[in-house]
């Protein structure tokens, strides 16, 4: 099957980018996304062009690093799938495709449909752990957890920071990412301790990093190739208020020692 | 750290309100004043369909209230101003956030009512400034204006046809800014949970359409004749 892509092809971060039109003739509907534009890419080489840069590691839909725009949809027109899991299976002969890279100004474009995401881990950096002292493994059932909350939990986890939500939103909030990130572990016990410096850390670093703001409007949600809920949210606004009114510098006066 | 650095008072209470989560709070919390005043609002001016003596005596009872009446407007106001600075300001935010738009953008969730916030909310807002100066303090009024009849006012004002429609077409436009923001405070405070987010979602949808229907239906039953035959 044939296939029309309109590929954003910027140099470098500082170069201004544009849209560039190319044909793929020879695409087999059993290929990824991202083996159709190896495919594009060998031909591009080939030809002494400059291939399309993207960014992709497992291919599994585990790691988080893939993602573009497809027609203006993070990780295109399937739900809950990473762009390296959608197969040309999903298109007709002949489709005509509009990629992109995901757009926001904590994500400056690399190169092509190639962003820098590391705002993510910064974000993560200002709070997003727990604290523990490693040792011996901890017995498996000395701590009880419901299983209601281990699910949630383990629901929140499955963020692989891939930035589709940042992408999505109109608003290009982070607020998905960040609050499962803040919820995988203030559903746990472990994650109590640190909870209230854990959800305004973030919080600020998150405004100061530039990303926009939640209006609700569910679009994170569903193009979240994990599923990740708008749930999270409310809980991280939630820790946030809560962390408003409680939260205390770290100081070495006072205590118990 | 030192952005971080919350001590006392007015700073925390600064360093709250930065952040976008603030930001949002602050709206969902003027914006829950601002939507219960519509619906009682409407359901007061509703009696205009019971006659003069009836809206007029409300009206009376209004004033009576003396300085709990100032009370309520400062919050009423307040309320008002908190909730535009914030939208404002959180507008620029979104601007901000993404410089460079998308050549194509689909948006497969998003509700007509939650992408004409920013829309709905400054029409409305030339609305209310027009309803004050219109029945409140009369200068849209001019000479018809006559202080304390509120039921003369109304009808006399309803008559003009293209202030009808403008009231009617501001109050679309709340009814559908209420479809959203009165689930979406709830989420903005904190509050989801499966069972009830669902809930909340349909009383946004039926508040909005009661308030709407509510305030369409006075100016449209005096522009029909339905209800004012006995003011000149």
């Amino acid at each position: 099957m044939k296939i029309i892509l309109n590929i954003w092809r910027q140099k470098d971060v500082k170069s201004a980018g544009k849209m560039v039109r190319y044909e793929v003739p020879t695409v087999n509907e059993h290929m990824s996304f991202l083996e159709m534009i190896d495919v594009l890419n060998e031909d591009l080489t080939r030809k002494g062009e400059d291939p399309v840069a993207f960014e992709h590691d497992c291919r599994e839909g585990i790691c988080g690093c893939c993602g573009f725009m497809i027609n203006g949809i993070p990780h295109g027109p399937e739900r809950g799938t990473t762009v390296c899991q959608l197969h040309m299976r999903h298109f007709q002969d002949g489709d005509e495709l509009w990629l992109e890279p995901f757009r926001a100004k904590a994500f400056p474009v690399l190169k092509d449909l190639m962003v820098d995401r590391s705002a993510f881990d910064r974000i993560i950096a200002a709070g997003g752990y727990v604290s523990v002292n490693t040792g011996s493994a901890p017995d498996g059932n000395a701590l009880p957890i419901m299983k209601q909350c281990a699910e949630m939990a383990m629901d929140a986890a499955a963020c692989i920071g891939c930035g589709a939500c940042v992408a999505s939103c109109p608003n290009a909030s982070a607020s998905l990412f960040v609050s499962a990130k803040i919820s995988h572990l203030a559903l746990l016990p472990q994650g109590q301790a640190e909870r209230d410096r854990r959800a305004m850390r973030m919080v600020v670093k998150m405004t100061e990093e530039g990303f926009g703001y939640c209006t609700n409007t569910g679009e994170c949600e569903a193009v979240c190739p994990k599923g990740v809920k708008i749930e999270n949210i409310a809980r991280m606004h939630r820790d946030y208020i809560k962390s408003a009114f409680t939260y205390r510098e770290e100081s070495t006066a006072g205590g118990a020692g | 750290m030192s952005s971080i650095a919350v001590n006392g008072g007015l700073q925390r209470t600064a360093s709250f309100y930065q952040s976008v989560v603030g930001k949002k709070v602050v709206m969902a919390a003027t914006g829950f004043i601002l939507s219960g005043f519509v619906l009682g609002h409407m359901i007061g001016n509703l009696q205009v369909f019971q006659g003069p003596e009836k809206l007029n005596h409300y009206a009376e009872l209004l004033q009576s209230l003396g300085g709990a009446l100032w009370a309520i407007r400062f919050v009423l106001l307040a309320s008002v101003v908190l909730h535009i600075i914030a939208a404002f300001q959180l507008w620029l935010l979104k601007n901000s956030a993404r410089p460079q738009a998308y050549v194509k953008k689909a948006s497969i969730a998003t509700s007509y009512a939650a992408r004409t916030m920013i829309w709905s909310g400054p029409i409305v807002l030339a609305f209310l400034i027009y309803h004050i100066l219109h029945f409140t303090t009369g200068q849209a009024l001019g000479s018809q204006f006559v202080k304390g009849d509120v039921y003369h006012n109304v009808i006399v004002g309803f008559r003009h046809v293209g202030v009808s429609v403008f009231y009617i077409v501001a109050n679309i436009l709340l009814a559908i800014h209420l479809y959203h923001g009165v689930w979406s405070m709830f989420q903005s405070v904190g509050v989801n949970h499966p069972k009830y987010t669902p809930m909340l979602k349909t009383l946004a949808k039926i508040y909005g359409w009661v308030v709407g229907v509510g305030n369409v239906s006075i100016p449209l039953a005096v522009l029909t004749g339905v209800i004012g035959a006995s003011v000149k």
